[in-house]
């Protein structure tokens, strides 16, 4: 006995080369659906991340660029703009303040970082605050600086291995002539801090010359305090910005958006040059077994028959094309990776293209019923044609 | 006995622009259980749309047929597909010029096929025999690239066979094959008649292939002679 799904499949075997650049059509544009859904899924994901890992829920910065303070935040950018240490005093009053973390950030040029040179960042922190609110980092060797003038660093997991520096070892600022101890290196966390050099606040600020100045303050809130409440009143404060965690999230998504759509676009337009392909293959296929059609009626194959022969022909095409996209994206989603933090103004550290088994089922399951759809109109037009007509037109 | 076929005036009139052109002319005809009848005619003569409205594959324009004692066209009215496609299952096999054999399919699956979309009780019991019958036993696992063509015709006939019809329509079967394949094809159509009792209706233009069959009537202009009743 042989089943119509062994029909259809063998049947697609007799145009090899058509049935294999069908495939190829339906599985790029299933590559781009599951990176696309993936890119989405990974990146809102890395950014909650990042955030959750800052260990503070406001960060208060000098007035200027809001995307300049949302990349502050995260990532640490240039062009700093600097406020007043008061400002720390003030906001520590507040109410609804649980804590805060004055910070200071300052980025060298190093001459022997990569080939030609690059940036690093040193960020100041207050070795009385900032261990406590960034609990979630843990050390890998040593510990924190205790004396807030200390000459002293503690290195992301990152840097650390890029200055190739350990626990105990001495380290030098390009330009300046102080020597530093290495007293800490961190853990690898998957973001940011991963690339930073910490410092003791008031050494940072003694070193680069600012003094009482500040690039951010991270702000801890009370559990059961107003958020809103408290940030209209930061609003007031005179030549400072306040960027909420979901200021943050919504200007980084923002900045995303465009490119997010921009992709989408495309694979919309993949996916409905792939739903051409199908209708086209299958039609031609269709209209090439025209007699073949009409004889398998005359055997007794009902319209219905017919019909569903020529749909598994596209259920088989369209799920090979969803399975092989799907695996071509799982493959090459490291190197989609990289494209996209070419591209992006921001990206967050850790992977930005999460692709779980939910969503290879659900891209496998819409490419497989985006080509259903597209294969009824060739299945319905074979399932009607009349087995005369078609014996007919092999003798004409 | 109900006879196989039984046709009445039967008549097919096409219409082509703004002229009829009538290419079965009030056929009456009839051929008994385990005949074997064969139409010949020159090209043109109607000898395909009569087998073609004999056998169900088209509509009359009028006239009644009668398919083993049951009516199935009655002047004029005609069926949907699908009850067409119904009295196909039941009654008929056909065998035509082109064998129309799924290339990918070895000769078996090819046989088998018409199981795909229906299989009369038993019929599977008989798969075996029916290759056997046609001289496919070592050709089984074969694709159809790999025989010949009086073999791929084999084939299209055990498929025709398969569901185990009432009537064999074969439409010149022999079309595509040599004067030595043509001659096995016809022994083979006269020995599942004679040993097997099936009905067979067979169309050719090679009056020698006519010739096998127990009544030989030919068509003209769409006629049949007074005397091809029966």
């Amino acid at each position: 006995m042989i089943r119509i799904y062994q029909v259809a499949y063998k049947n697609l075997l007799r145009k090899k080369t058509r049935s294999g650049l069908t495939i190829i059509g339906i599985a790029l544009a299933a590559w781009v659906l599951v990176s696309l859904l993936g890119f989405n899924a990974g990146y809102e994901s890395s950014l909650n991340r990042d955030i959750d890992s800052l260990g503070y829920q406001m960060l208060v910065t000098a007035k200027g660029c809001p995307y300049e303070a949302a990349t502050l935040m995260l990532k640490g950018g240039t062009g700093l703009k600097y406020m007043k240490k008061e400002i720390a005093d003030e906001i520590s009053k507040e109410p609804e303040v649980d804590g805060i973390t004055s910070m200071l950030m300052h980025a060298v040029f190093d001459p022997n970082k990569g080939e030609s040179g690059g940036i690093t960042a040193y960020l100041g922190v207050d070795p009385a605050t900032f261990p406590g609110m960034k609990s979630s980092l843990e050390f890998q060797q040593g510990e924190w600086f205790t004396d807030p003038e200390a000459p002293e660093v503690v290195m992301g997991y990152e840097a650390a291995e890029l200055e190739q520096r350990e626990a105990g070892d001495k380290f030098i600022i390009p330009g300046q002539d102080a020597e530093f101890d290495v007293v800490g290196i961190l853990k690898r966390t998957g973001t940011q801090d991963d690339g930073t050099i910490f410092m003791p606040l008031n050494t940072v600020q003694n070193l680069f010359g600012f003094k009482d100045e500040l690039t951010g303050i991270g702000v801890k809130i009370n559990k059961d305090a107003d958020i809103t409440q408290f940030e209209e009143k930061m609003y007031k404060l005179p030549d400072v910005q306040v960027v909420s965690l979901s200021q943050v999230k919504q200007t980084i998504m923002t900045l995303v958006s465009t490119a997010k759509v921009m992709v989408f676009s495309i694979a919309v337009i993949a996916i409905l040059i792939s739903i051409v392909g199908v209708i086209n293959t299958i039609l031609m296929s269709v209209m090439e077994r025209m007699q073949e059609i009409g004889i398998l009626k005359s055997m007794g194959a009902t319209a219905w028959d017919v019909f569903k022969l020529i749909w598994f022909e596209t259920l088989i095409l369209c799920f090979s094309g969803g399975v092989a996209g799907t695996i071509l994206a799982l493959g090459t989603s490291k190197f989609a990776e990289i494209l996209i933090r070419s591209i992006l103004p921001y990206a967050p550290s850790g992977g930005l293209i999460k692709i779980d088994i939910s969503l290879v089922i659900a891209s496998i399951a819409v490419v497989t019923f985006i080509g259903l759809i597209s294969g009824i109109f060739p299945s319905w037009k074979a399932g009607r044609v009349k087995p005369l007509e078609a014996i007919r037109s092999q003798v004409e | 006995m109900e006879p196989s076929i039984r046709a009445i005036s039967l008549k097919k009139t096409y219409h082509v622009g703004s002229e009829d052109i009538t290419a079965v002319d009030d056929v009456s005809l009839k051929v008994e259980q385990g005949e074997f009848i064969s139409f010949i005619g020159p090209s043109g003569s109607g000898k395909t749309t009569l087998v073609n409205i004999l056998g169900c594959l088209d509509n009359p324009s009028s006239g009644e047929l009668w398919l083993t004692g049951r009516k199935v066209f009655d002047q004029g009215k005609t069926l949907s597909e699908s009850e067409l496609t119904r009295i196909r299952r039941e009654i008929f096999g056909y065998v035509f010029q082109k064998f129309y054999l799924i290339p990918t399919l070895n000769v078996l699956e090819n046989v088998v096929l018409p199981f795909t979309f229906y299989k009369k009780e038993g019929a599977e019991k008989k798969v075996d025999e029916v290759i056997d019958l046609l001289g496919l036993t070592k050709r089984k696992r074969h694709l159809p690239g790999q025989i010949s063509g009086g073999e791929m015709q084999r084939v299209a006939i055990a498929r025709a066979l398969i569901n185990n019809p009432r009537i064999l329509i074969a439409d010149e079967p022999t079309g595509n094959l040599d004067t030595k394949r043509s001659r096995e094809i016809g022994m083979l159509l006269k020995e599942l008649n004679q040993r097997h009792g099936l009905t067979v209706v067979l169309v050719t233009h090679n009056p020698g292939l006519a010739g096998i069959a127990g009544r030989v009537i030919e068509l003209t202009d769409g006629k049949t002679p007074a005397a091809a009743v029966g």
